[in-house]
């Protein structure tokens, strides 16, 4: 009995300190992009609170908690309510699978790419849920679009991970970044083109500028989360931070050597090694989500029709002849 | 069948047995909406339950890719171009049928769920059942993969024709579709 309530203990306090890791991500992205967005604009940025800013988060979430949560009279007000949980509680399941090094990840488990691209799949439905379901026609514009471009964008995002992960030979991302070592998969040329290709669609997969079509505000307000005020429209934007953190992770396990140094290996089991692989991850992670808040910024909307011919007639064949380049390239190295 | 644990793990037993009886209660509450709910979205969406269940009950099986292939697969993929077709489609003014009465709904229903009963539980009753093979926990895709290519690739080859065919009809309709568009000075 009592071995067995420790490995429960163990279980929901890992549980509870990837929540808790979730949350902090969340707020400290969100004060990152709003400082690097100002500066872009040539504006200070949140200065006000706390040095340079810091607490600016903190505030806001205090004051969304204090805010009524309005439930529009004709929507449908479960599948209302479920949305925004549905939306920011799987990409915080799937941040268990992650190796952030060696021995910092909650689960191995075998088939840990699947579990994170299962759980991503969720993020669509609960779009399509709060846009459905908000009785608005901003909303459902955002909710059609948003199924539109994450369906067409899964393909191409399929196919990458399908080439690195026939290139390291596993799905477990723990296996994949230990076969990776100091020789990053994006350090061969149809790596770096399966990289490339991830990064665009993991950008529009997470809804971000240029690609926010979904919530494009000039347009639809809001899109599909127009009617959620308070703590519903707060969960989104949890979630929403939580997925950039996961496609910039899945990232740095399956393209840039994980938690490891280029042309280096870094070997031992010790505390300080332990700790600068988390670092070195983290830092690939963090670097990714910069340049994609960057790109946010810097970039104008795509039209929808471009945005869709973009997917289908340049990034599903390049992805196509990037897969049957590696896969060729795989059996001439075997012969 | 005779499972005996460690005192010590009865407790994890009991939790993997309360997270078993959730996922039966999802997979039959799931079907229940989707048979019956009234809004043709909340039909879907039971149905997405139910499927999840279903999911649920492969990782009890200690099958943990077919559970993530169902979900990325039914989820992901089938239900949401459900939901789609659904969100395109007008909504249904009032039902013009009329329903049917309670009492031959109840009357059917018990019917339909006798007979499956009867059969299924005749298969069930039927069976020699052996004491399941432990899961060996390596090696489960590469099987999969190395089936797929070998004894099964008949049907491998079979479900690729299907899709190509798919493929090819949806992209004729779909050109037809942007010539119409066109005549009317609408294209894209």
């Amino acid at each position: 009995m009592s071995d067995a309530l420790i490995q429960l203990i163990i279980i929901l306090a890992l549980a509870l300190v990837v929540v808790a890791y979730a949350f902090g991500n969340s707020a400290i992205l969100v004060w990152v992009e709003r400082k690097l967005c100002g500066h872009i604009q040539r504006r200070p940025g949140p200065c006000e609170v706390g040095p340079f800013g810091l607490f600016q988060t903190a505030i806001d979430g205090i004051k969304l908690m204090g805010k009524q949560i309005i439930i529009p009279r004709n929507a449908d007000k479960r599948l209302f309510m479920v949305a925004p949980v549905l939306s920011f509680v799987p990409p915080i399941i799937a941040l268990m699978v992650i190796p952030f090094s060696k021995h910092v990840q909650v689960r191995d488990l075998d088939i840990g790419l699947l579990f994170v691209l299962s759980l991503a799949a969720m993020n669509v439905l609960a779009i399509l849920i709060a846009g459905w379901s908000s009785a608005n026609k901003y909303s459902l514009f955002g909710a059609v679009r948003a199924v539109a471009q994450n369906v067409a964008y899964e393909i191409p995002l399929l196919i990458c991970l399908i080439t690195a992960v026939m290139w390291t030979g596993s799905l477990s991302l723990g296996d994949i970044v230990n076969a990776q070592g100091g020789t990053w998969f994006i350090f061969y040329p149809w790596g770096f083109v399966a990289f490339l290709v991830y990064f665009i669609t993991g950008m529009a997969e997470t809804n971000r500028a240029p690609f926010d079509m979904p919530e494009a505000e000039s347009e639809l307000t809001a899109g599909f989360h127009t009617e959620y005020a308070g703590m519903g429209f707060g969960l989104f934007f949890l979630g929403e931070y939580t997925n950039m953190l996961l496609m910039a992770s899945l990232a740095t396990a399956l393209f840039l050597g994980g938690y490891n140094l280029p042309f280096i290996e870094l070997t031992g089991d010790g505390v300080m090694t332990e700790l600068l692989r988390v670092f070195i991850f983290l830092a690939k992670a963090y670097g990714m989500i910069i340049v994609m808040i960057w790109i946010r910024w810097t970039f104008p909307r795509v039209r929808f029709d471009q945005l869709m011919n973009f997917c289908w007639k340049i990034l599903i064949p390049v992805s196509m002849a990037n897969l049957a380049i590696t896969a060729l390239v795989m059996k001439l190295g075997e012969l | 069948m005779d499972f005996t644990f460690a005192t010590e793990q009865k407790f994890l037993v009991l939790i993997a047995d309360i997270a078993f009886v959730g996922f039966i209660v999802a997979t039959l509450f799931g079907g229940i909406v989707a048979v019956g709910a009234r809004q043709l979205i909340h039909a879907v969406l039971g149905l997405i339950m139910s499927l999840m269940g279903v999911a649920g009950l492969y990782v009890y099986l200690g099958n943990h890719f077919i559970a993530a292939m169902q979900i990325l697969i039914y989820v992901g993929a089938v239900s949401i171009s459900m939901v789609f077709a659904v969100m395109l489609a007008r909504p249904p003014e009032d039902a013009k049928a009329k329903p049917l009465m309670f009492a031959t709904k109840i009357g059917s229903g018990a019917v339909i769920a006798l007979f499956a009963a009867f059969v299924v539980g005749r298969a069930v009753i039927a069976h020699p059942w052996v004491k399941a093979a432990t899961v060996v926990k390596e090696g489960t895709i590469r099987q999969i993969g190395e089936n797929l290519l070998t004894t099964n690739v008949f049907v491998f080859e079979l479900i690729s024709l299907v899709l190509l065919v798919a493929i090819t009809g949806s992209v004729i309709i779909a050109k037809r579709g942007r010539d119409n568009t066109d005549q009317q000075g609408g294209g894209v």
